[in-house]
């Protein structure tokens, strides 16, 4: 089911990153054999120069992989009306076994290019570039990763088919199909209301306390990563099992992907673009810091770490407090005293 | 303010046509002096004026600025150092055409982010200075040559530079004009400015206005008086 | 921030000056972008409208409908049938219903001839479409012969015309009594063309069709839902076709794209040298060029996107229409219901701005890079 608008939007916003860094590799081959910065040779004049082609190239990818997490999701909820029994993007994600890896690895790659555009950021404050070779490395790491993703992609939207009449015996083809997952498998609302907000108050505690230090601490920012990533995971169990229900204000729909529709006044996107953010933000902090030590990096990385910091801490609190809102203002009562 | 040591500058290099523009320079450029580079065109002139206004890198030596060696910086950190610290009047003017004088003024000081009221207000102090406040809004295409220049000398000095460079100051000047010129630059090295200039016009090089002139021939300085 | 916003500021500023200096040559480019989003964005607007209308026309019909298969053709149903259903759980309604195709040979157009469940003219009167009302000529209490296919004339009076609210549907439409129908087609008595069932819960639906094809091995239920799907794919596929036919354009394009983004004038590449040389950064070049590119996009994207809501729905995309209708009549006039949709924006965003950022992003660089000490040596 290739010949899908959106699908072909897709698969072609994959082939242009892939194409991107695959184009970067053999530079970044060169980088870490060649590179001197010692050197006035035009050479070398020639590697710094592509180094900005580069930075605006991984620039481009992580937009466009943002843009691409957000339509993937579009798209599947678009076409859940053309699966049996997909009510929304879950039942189109689940319709065979790459949707979810599909989607997770689109997030994946996204916020592993935000933490390598971080490192990149303060490498190049730094008078001397002293990341460039780790840099250009973690960058051949990525651009595999990348690859798998699309692959993934590809996989699912190859394996698609609809469940559609056709010509003479069309109806009711589907009797024997599975009927798919409809709805994200879930916590029970009240553990689930305590890991979000433990895990949200956690991460904002360790942002605040990482950018009020001063950003000097490692572990703090080590931890500050370590609970980003499972603020992430907790404010997702959250969504799932708790926020989504006050939301649709039905006890039974849990679907992540729902209050992104228009028929939920779009209140989804409140509640992800803050949490992206801030998890990238969080993530960065862990990324950049193992450099902290550094000569040249030494007041750069605590100045651009405190500034991750405050970003990830506003946009965590932002998450937190919009989705407090959103069950503040449901009439759905799921916890009974 | 700025010492130059065992300077070499290659172009194409390791190529047929390599060319090594300057070759062993030892120069030490005073501050609040005005110091004339003169020879033949060909002497490598232009290119020191290069390496000293963090234009581009030498291929050898080094370049310390106020102590610190900034020779191997990469690009975005001489260009840093260049907007802060140098300006620069150009042979050929180098005015953005369709603009009008004073946004030509402006411009170099667009990528400091400092407020627009601010850089009008020192642009019409310029302006004021070179006698062109009433030619602010015309498109420097309509403009005379000696009234481009002195655009051209506002928008080095917007960002207040400690040292001010310029390649041929007169060469597309007529004699009166050169006059001016080198009467704005005596202003201009009254008030302790630091000027670099290169020049083979005697009557830049023999003013009383320049401190210092170095001679050079094929990438060598071979006189100094 | 406020440096930061204020960096953005002068920049912006300097593009559009720079964008007003060099109109003409921005202006070709514009032209092509805006004529490829508008392309792009006829065929999505238009087939989503279609999408639309399906649904909206299935929105009212039977969530099943019934037909007998004899050797695997669609045959009649035979007297007696719709009693053999009996009852089924769920099952709001039952409803045998009447209805076929003509071919009038004057306007050379299929219309189809129903006999409504509720409110049939009366024998003799027919209700016919705003298409046939046009193509016809016809109004209120006009009288018009049809030749039945067995050869006679037969004259009805137009008691109505449908209103124009989903035409897709209704304008080929002629409604009349069940008298006049079976007379008109020889049709033979205690036969129907189909049974409608109407059924509340649309889970039920599908235990209704299984139990349906359990007492009856003969029927054929079709369900509404399936209907639905199959045309959302159909129509997505179709323009998934073209859009993947029109990825030419979109190549050519690019190509151009990166061709005007390469060959800057001698003039542009010595602005840049003298932005360098004053004090620009490498970074603050690619930014400028970043925002020019923005500034083309989003206003080659809106005015290609308004262009082609007015084609869509204001000349009923004329340029696409066979490609995408894919109705074997068409009618003389077709208006579609103005629909935008927040995925088909996307995608098209997609299409046009993607490529052309992937176009200009190595060009744009390589004139960033530009030697600042070469507004030395001119």
């Amino acid at each position: 089911m290739l010949f899908q608008p959106a699908i072909i939007a897709l698969l072609l916003a994959s082939a242009l990153c892939v194409l991107a860094l695959a184009a970067s590799a053999p530079f970044a081959v060169e980088v870490i054999r060649r590179w001197n910065i010692k050197s006035g040779s035009e050479r070398q004049l020639q590697l710094e120069r592509r180094t900005y082609l580069f930075s605006t190239l991984l620039g481009f990818v992580l937009a466009l992989q943002l843009a691409a997490v957000l339509l993937f999701v579009f798209n599947a909820e678009k076409m859940s009306a053309m699966f049996v029994g997909a009510m929304c993007a879950v039942g189109t994600l689940n319709v065979n076994a790459f949707g979810f890896p599909a989607l997770n690895a689109k997030i994946a790659v996204f916020f592993l290019a935000a933490m390598w555009l971080a490192i990149n950021h303060v490498d190049s404050r730094a008078r001397d570039y002293p990341l460039v070779r780790i840099k250009y490395a973690l960058l051949l790491i990525l651009a595999p990763l990348l690859a798998a993703s699309a692959w993934v992609e590809l996989q699912y939207f190859l394996g698609l088919k609809a469940d559609v009449i056709t010509s003479c015996c069309g109806s009711l083809f589907s009797e024997g199909s599975p009927t798919l997952a409809a709805e994200a498998s879930a916590m029970k609302p009240l553990p689930a209301m305590w890991l979000f907000y433990a895990s949200l108050g956690a991460v904002i505690a360790l942002a605040a306390a990482h950018g009020i230090g001063g950003a000097r601490r490692a572990w703090l920012a080590y931890a500050l990563a370590a609970a980003s990533a499972a603020a992430f995971a907790g404010t997702i169990a959250g969504i799932l099992s708790f926020v989504s229900l006050y939301v649709y204000e039905h006890p039974n729909h849990h679907c992540p992907f729902c209050i992104l529709k228009p028929e939920y006044g779009y209140q989804g996107y409140l509640l992800y673009l803050p949490l992206f953010v801030a998890t990238a933000a969080g993530l960065a902090v862990g990324a950049v810091q193992p450099f902290a030590r550094r000569e040249s990096l030494r007041d750069i990385v605590p100045a651009f770490s405190r500034h991750l910091a405050t970003v990830a801490a506003n946009g965590f609190a932002l998450t937190a407090a919009i989705a407090s809102v959103m069950i503040w203002q449901s009439r759905l009562i799921l916890l009974t005293q | 303010m700025i010492e130059l040591h065992a300077i070499r500058k290659a172009f194409n290099q390791g190529r047929e046509n390599e060319l090594w523009a300057l070759d062993g320079i030892d120069l030490h450029i005073e501050a609040q002096k005005v110091t004339a580079l003169r020879g033949p065109s060909g002497s490598g002139k232009t290119t020191l004026l290069t390496l000293v206004g963090c234009l581009a890198r030498p291929t050898e030596g080094r370049v310390r600025l106020a102590g610190e060696d900034i020779s191997g910086l990469p690009e975005c950190f001489l260009t840093e150092i260049r907007r802060r610290r140098f300006g620069f009047v150009f042979q050929q003017f180098n005015l953005i055409k369709g603009l009008s004088a004073l946004d030509n003024i402006i411009l170099p000081a667009y990528p400091t982010g400092r407020p627009r009221k601010q850089l009008l207000e020192r642009a019409e102090e310029l302006l004021a200075r070179l006698k062109l406040g009433h030619r602010r809004a015309a498109k420097v295409e309509w403009l005379s040559g000696g009234e481009q220049q002195r655009v051209a000398i506002c928008r080095a000095l917007i960002n207040d530079p400690e040292l001010l460079i310029a390649d041929e100051p007169t060469a597309n000047l007529d004699t009166h004009l050169a006059k001016e010129f080198m009467a704005i630059l005596e202003g201009l090295a009254g008030e302790g400015r630091s000027i670099l200039l290169s020049s083979h016009d005697p009557l830049v090089t023999e003013s009383d206005v320049v401190d210092r002139v170095v001679e050079m021939r094929d990438g060598r300085i071979v006189d100094e008086r | 921030m406020k440096l930061w916003l204020a960096r953005r500021r002068y920049l912006i500023d300097f593009t559009l000056l720079a964008l007003a200096r060099r109109k003409t040559r921005n202006l070709g480019l514009l032209l092509v972008y805006t004529v490829l989003v508008f392309m792009l964005a006829s065929v999505t607007l238009y087939s989503h409208a279609l999408r639309q209308e399906a649904a909206r026309v299935l929105a009212n019909s039977p969530e099943v409908i019934v037909q007998r298969m004899v050797a695997g053709r669609h045959d009649l149903i035979p007297p007696g049938y719709i009693e053999k259903i009996g009852r089924i759980r769920g099952v709001q309604t039952r409803e045998a219903r009447l209805w076929g195709y003509y071919y009038d040979a004057v306007t050379r157009a299929n219309y189809t001839f129903m006999v409504p469940a509720q409110g049939a003219p009366a024998a003799g009167e027919i209700v016919v479409g705003p298409a046939l009302e046009r193509s016809r000529g016809l109004a209120k209490s006009n009288g018009i012969s049809f030749r039945s296919y067995s050869g006679k004339l037969h004259t009805f009076v137009v008691a109505d015309v449908l209103p124009q609210a989903s035409e897709l549907v209704s304008a080929d439409l002629v409604l009349m009594s069940e008298e006049s129908f079976r007379a008109f087609f020889d049709y033979p008595a205690g036969h129907y063309t189909d049974i409608a069932l109407s059924v509340a819960n649309p889970l039920e639906v599908r235990n209704v069709a299984l139990k349906l094809a359990a007492a009856l091995p003969d029927a054929r239920p079709i369900l509404r839902d399936e209907v639905l799907r199959t045309y959302a794919s159909i129509f997505d596929w179709r323009e998934g076709i073209v859009l993947a036919l029109l990825s030419a354009a979109i190549l050519a394009f690019g190509i151009l794209a990166w061709d005007k983004a390469s060959g800057l004038s001698a003039e542009e590449k010595r602005e840049i040298g003298i932005l360098k040389a004053i004090g620009w950064e490498t970074g603050d070049v690619i930014k400028m060029k970043f925002w020019e590119g923005l500034l083309v996009s989003l206003t080659a994207f809106l005015l290609g996107f308004v262009a082609a809501y007015v084609h869509v729905f204001h000349f009923a995309a004329a340029l696409f229409e066979p490609v995408l209708k894919g109705w074997a009549v068409l009618y003389p006039r077709f208006q579609l219901t103005p629909q935008i949709d927040g995925l088909q924006v996307a995608t098209l965003f997609f299409f046009t701005v993607v490529p052309y950022a992937a176009a200009v992003l190595v060009p744009i660089w390589k004139a960033a890079i530009t030697d600042p000490d070469s507004v030395m040596r001119w």
